[in-house]
């Protein structure tokens, strides 16, 4: 198992009190694709940045089991995440705006991710980097590595972002809303480059969403979670046709080209669903 | 309020980034523009808005031309609700204070009453009242955001992509209220958005914008049933339909 998490509880300790956040979250990843969805909110992101030890400092993190690849991360030091980090598992976040350095060209910055990792001369790792550029399907790898990242659209940032993180052959790859930021019909493109790359490579593959149809056709798993908890995991395939009813209400609730609703019928939370 | 749009073109520092668009809404009816980012369809709304002076064409409403700088009455009529409601809220004022700052300017009387109706109309507790935005859940300042538009009490709303920034779950809330007050108030809807599903729920016309230009206008219905001629138009419907069927 390239991931496990066992009763992960997150909470923040604030001037007002103690506030729980994620409560006792568990799932396993090999080198499969595993979506996590639910509402801003649920504790999806913080389960995944957990797993990376990147959470502030004031959060709380305990769990029975939180381990990548059989390493502890609620153990490792900081030196000993900084080899996994990046190196064996790499994170996507969603707005490559905020993401890139906006004073270096992304060739450099590309070259800058691959030298960290393998090493080599300036002159390779340039070299190395527009060939990445390359592998993310970008046309003309030379031009846009010359330029800076506002010099390029939103899915191009994207791809570079994807570019940075494959320079290092990770095994694991945390997508963490990926294309939120994108248009519909990037958005489709740059999932198919994930999934490719990720197949392509034998990787693990963690895509953090609020997208339920997204997720269902990119991923081969699908984790469900509402308020810090998993309200179920399921095949993806199975996702439109899931039995809870807070995937239920969350599939219903959306409007629809194909099949339009008078009115859209609301989200009713029931506190059962905790328990 | 009719509004007709007749070879409306603008252009930033020499580029034209809006081509010619024209479009005619009738009144209580409701317009949406879909496109993907760049397309200009943010551009036109603003432009309608009276946020942008530089443009050349006709923006008429109720028959009557739009003027490049428009008079204080226009922003009685016309209101226009965006995107991010963390964004368009002042941070340092309460929902009292942010309520108020149009019917102050505009002269208008019962300020106290006109808030409690307009929160009641958008469905937010009169606690809020004296909240600041940053105390208010998502859903919550959008509402915040189309009380603000409804207390001018206007004819027309201009929506930019009033729900992209919030959970599906909220987005039903706000479009299922958006419904209701047009329904009530016979108000005419211009909304912006990138996705066909949201767009073909609130809007009847669909008008297709790429690279400045509307290349087709299609009813909700045609554009469900795939009756549709442009390759964009097409493209967007393909996505729109594929992520809908089951994996």
């Amino acid at each position: 198992m390239l991931v496990e998490i066992k009763n992960l509880h997150i909470g923040f300790e604030s001037r007002t009190g103690f506030a729980p956040a994620v409560k006792g979250v568990s799932m396993s990843l090999g080198t499969e694709k595993l979506g996590i969805v639910g509402e801003s909110g649920s504790g999806k992101s913080l389960t995944a940045r957990a797993l990376m030890k990147l959470l502030p400092k004031q959060a709380r993190v305990e769990a029975d089991k939180l381990a990548f690849d059989g390493i502890d991360v609620l153990s490792a030091s900081e030196k000993q995440m900084r080899t996994i980090r990046g190196k064996r598992a790499g994170f996507i976040l969603q707005d490559p705006k905020y993401s890139l350095n906006p004073v270096k060209t992304i060739g450099s910055q590309v070259a800058e991710s691959w030298r960290t990792h393998k090493g080599g001369s300036k002159r390779q790792a340039l070299e190395a980097a527009i060939n990445l550029l390359e592998m993310v399907k970008i046309r003309d790898p030379r031009k846009v590595a010359a330029s800076y990242p506002h010099e390029v659209s939103g899915g191009m940032g994207q791809r570079v972002m994807i570019a940075m993180m494959l320079a290092p052959d990770p095994e694991l790859l945390i997508a963490d809303e990926p294309t939120s930021a994108l248009d519909a019909t990037v958005q489709a493109e740059i999932l198919r480059l994930i999934e490719e790359l990720v197949s392509e490579r034998g990787m693990g593959l963690l895509l953090i969403s609020h997208d339920l149809p997204l997720v269902s056709h990119f991923c081969d798993r699908v984790a469900v979670m509402y308020a810090g908890h998993v309200m179920e995991e399921l095949k993806a395939s199975e996702l439109l046709s899931a039995q809870h009813p807070y995937t239920r209400g969350l599939l219903n609730c959306m409007p629809s080209l194909m099949h339009p609703k008078e009115r859209l019928p609301v989200l009713t939370r029931d506190p059962e669903w905790l328990k | 309020m009719t509004i007709e749009i007749d070879n409306l073109r603008i252009s930033f520092v020499g580029r034209e980034v809006v081509k010619g668009v024209s479009f005619n809404v009738a009144k209580g009816a409701s317009f949406g523009i879909v496109g993907e980012s760049g397309s200009g369809k943010s551009t036109v709304l603003r432009a309608m808005a009276g946020l942008n002076n530089d443009w050349s064409g006709r923006i008429a409403f109720s028959g009557e031309d739009a003027p490049l700088f428009r008079p204080p009455a226009f922003f009685r009529k016309v209101q226009m609700v965006f995107q991010d409601p963390y964004g368009s809220l002042h941070p340092r004022q309460t929902i009292d204070r942010i309520l108020s700052e149009l019917p102050l300017v505009h002269g208008m009387d019962n300020i106290d009453d006109r808030i409690a109706k307009v929160l009641s109309a958008v469905a937010l507790p009169q606690t809020a009242r004296f909240r600041y935005p940053h105390q208010l859940s998502g859903g919550q300042r959008q509402r915040v955001a189309i009380a603000r538009a409804l207390i001018a009490e206007p004819e027309v709303l201009l929506l930019d992509e009033p729900t992209s920034a919030l959970d599906v779950s909220v987005q039903a809330e706000i479009l299922n209220l958006l419904a209701d007050l047009r329904a009530e108030r016979n108000l005419t809807y211009v909304m912006v958005s990138h996705n066909l599903s949201v767009i073909t729920h609130l809007c009847t016309q669909v008008g297709v914008m790429i690279d400045g230009h509307m290349v087709e206008q299609v009813t909700a219905e045609d554009l469900r049933l795939g009756n549709v001629n442009h390759a964009h138009t097409r493209e967007l419907r393909s996505l729109s339909v594929e992520l809908e069927e089951p994996a």
